[in-house]
């Protein structure tokens, strides 16, 4: 645990601004989003977590303000240890963070997919395109107002979509994965309560 | 350490700097998603100036099944079998990471037993893994015979895990507390003698290819991948360790007691496709190795935690006798497994390479957002890089050398 202690004593010694998080197993720090990218060469270059293991973000719910957290995780070959790197995100409508690809390439990617299933925008990133949907795809599935059956939404492709007059329809929850979320009387926690489209009983609707 | 990484990298600049008269038609090339080296869903977009490729744009998500979405709306335990899915060509080892990620959240510590069941199962999936990404290897570079040894092998190590778990390719096996039932001695046996006659036909498999004259000049040289480069593009497993970088969490890290067993990590020197084509090769013995060493040592004991009542649904035998089991089974199926608040990041070294969970728990039996650190998609994103400046034959060996999967890249 002293190592623990060290990385986050570093950090504080450097950026005064930025505080433990609470973290079940990993040293983990909160700091400001302006700053993020500062810790990160910092941890980098003088602490020694060189390799970027990941880059994600977390929605907090609409209801919570700030809504966005984004966090890095490093990992420090020759000590073999991880260290968590938390930032809100200022804005919770249109939410941004600076880029780390100046420092891995690895983050490329990894800001790519956070920007295209959370809405997080880049700031820097040389390229943010959407990486797992396709371009143009109006939603950012992974935001938790986003329901879990889909939304309707029209074909990557035009061409397509005029040809076959069709779009994407939201997937009926009877037949989907069976999800029952804990804790609500089971009649209403059952996939067929939840916003499902169409079933045996109600046809499919046209496109 | 203090480099700057810039995009777009050098290479492409210097290319986008060449004078006009060098500057013919380029022509713009789809190779996927469903073409044959791209093992399975990958489309990659091509700018080629002749048989070179100049840029290289690599299109996912044809295999995206939101599989972070629907772990935000199920239990704990229901999100095991979404996991074989990931990885399915190594699910043994993609339950137990997972199943360990939750356990680490719970702060559950397993018995001896499982854990050596994980090791056994997990290296078993990696010899499985490794010998489907050597075949198509073979058949990518033009050697359908390799193909055949290793599906071969690959049936024997699929009928084993079909005795243990009932599937042969969805197993499910991993419980969060344990796994889903115990292993026999004579499974162990079976196993073991597996490992035992596997040796000489892998030696025999590897002596087709490590001095073919046809796949060395396919493979040496090409697709050089640097130390920097590896550790910058977050590349790991058989990839990274290509490149030279000796970094493997089962003996940086150990987990599930993997400080037990003796075991070499085998590096490349160059960073090219027969390296990583041999660090494949030798990381196939050394699963054997601690195969071995695991079962000539099984520990006795439960094959579950006792401490996870909350967790781990009890046997079924006691379901049907005792009112009180029944109760706790109900309570896990329909509740979830209880969780603290917290988060976690657990990784595991996979076939493929670091398989990652990151876990924000808000209490309950849901996960409120959990993160799926895919090896095959970190694999993929140094593409861009590696393919500029080879020809178009050679992209399929460089494919087939990053030995990736769709399911787990898209997730």
């Amino acid at each position: 645990m002293t190592a623990n202690a060290d990385v986050i004593a570093a950090v504080q010694g450097k950026f005064p601004s930025a505080t433990v998080r609470a973290s079940a197993d990993h040293p983990a720090l909160n700091v400001p989003a302006a700053e993020a990218v500062a810790v990160l060469r910092f941890l980098r270059d003088e602490q020694g977590y060189d390799f970027l293991v990941d880059v994600t973000a977390i929605d907090w719910s609409e209801a919570q303000s700030p809504r966005f957290t984004v966090v890095w995780h490093l990992y420090a070959r020759t000590r073999h240890v991880y260290v968590r790197v938390a930032a809100n995100c200022a804005d919770d409508r249109v939410p941004s963070m600076p880029t780390a690809t100046g420092l891995w390439p690895a983050a490329d990617w990894h800001e790519r997919e956070t920007f295209d299933l959370l809405g997080i925008r880049f700031e820097g990133h040389p390229d943010l395109r959407r990486i797992l949907m396709w371009e143009g795809y109006p939603y950012h599935p992974l935001r938790k107002e986003f329901p879990l059956a889909g939304l309707p939404a029209d074909l990557p492709d035009a061409a397509v979509a005029a040809e076959t007059k069709t779009r994407l329809i939201s997937a009926p929850m009877a037949g989907g994965p069976f999800v029952a979320v804990p804790g609500e009387p089971m009649s209403e926690a059952e996939p067929r309560a939840k916003d499902e489209a169409w079933n045996e009983k109600n046809e499919k609707p046209d496109a | 350490m203090a480099t700057e990484h810039t995009f777009p990298d050098t290479a492409a600049k210097a290319a986008a700097n060449l004078p006009k008269e060098f500057d013919p038609e380029k022509m713009s090339i789809s190779m996927g998603p469903s073409h044959p080296s791209t093992h399975g869903v990958l489309r990659i977009q091509f700018e080629l100036d002749g048989e070179n490729v100049t840029k290289a744009d690599p299109v996912l998500g044809y295999l995206h099944r939101g599989d972070e979405k629907i772990a935000e709306n199920m239990t704990y335990n229901q999100f095991v079998p979404y996991t074989d899915r990931l990885d399915y060509l190594a699910p043994l080892a993609n339950n137990a990471a997972y199943a360990h990620a939750v356990e680490q959240l719970a702060g559950l510590k397993v018995p001896p037993r499982v854990e050596a069941i994980r090791v056994v199962t997990s290296e078993m999936a990696r010899i499985s893994a490794h010998l489907m990404g050597l075949g198509a290897y073979g058949i990518d570079t033009g050697a359908w015979t390799v193909f055949m040894y290793c599906f071969t092998e690959r049936e024997k190590l699929y009928t084993l895990f079909e005795k243990l778990t009932g599937a042969r390719f969805t197993t499910s096996y991993s419980r969060i507390g344990g796994v889903s039932r115990d292993v026999s001695p004579e499974w162990l046996r079976e196993a073991d003698a597996f490992c035992d006659q596997f040796l000489p036909i892998l030696d025999e498999i590897l002596g087709l290819l490590s001095r073919n004259k046809i796949f060395l000049d396919r493979t040496v040289g090409i697709g050089v991948v640097s130390a920097e480069d590896a550790v910058a593009y977050g590349l790991s497993g058989p990839n990274l360790r290509g490149s030279g970088i000796p970094m493997d969490l089962r003996k940086d890290k150990p987990y599930w007691g993997y400080d037990q067993y003796d075991f070499d990590v085998p590096i490349g020197s160059k960073g090219d496709c027969y390296d990583r084509y041999l660090c494949r090769g030798e990381e196939m013995k050394q699963s054997v190795r601690i195969i071995k060493q695991a079962i000539a040592k099984f520990p006795p004991g439960d094959w579950y935690a006792r401490d996870a009542r909350r967790i781990f649904a009890p046997p079924k035998d006691k379901i049907l006798t005792s009112m009180e089991e029944l109760i706790n089974n109900f309570m896990i199926v329909t509740e979830g497994p209880q969780m603290p608040a917290g988060e976690v990041y657990f990784e595991a070294e996979n076939p493929k390479g670091l398989l990652g969970f990151y876990i924000v728990s808000k209490g309950g039996g849901v996960p409120w957002r959990l993160k799926i650190r895919s090896p095959s998609f970190c694999n993929l994103s140094i593409l861009p890089k590696l393919c500029v400046g080879c020809l178009v034959s050679d992209v399929v060996s460089i494919l087939g050398s990053l030995d990736f999967v769709m399911g787990e890249s898209d997730r």
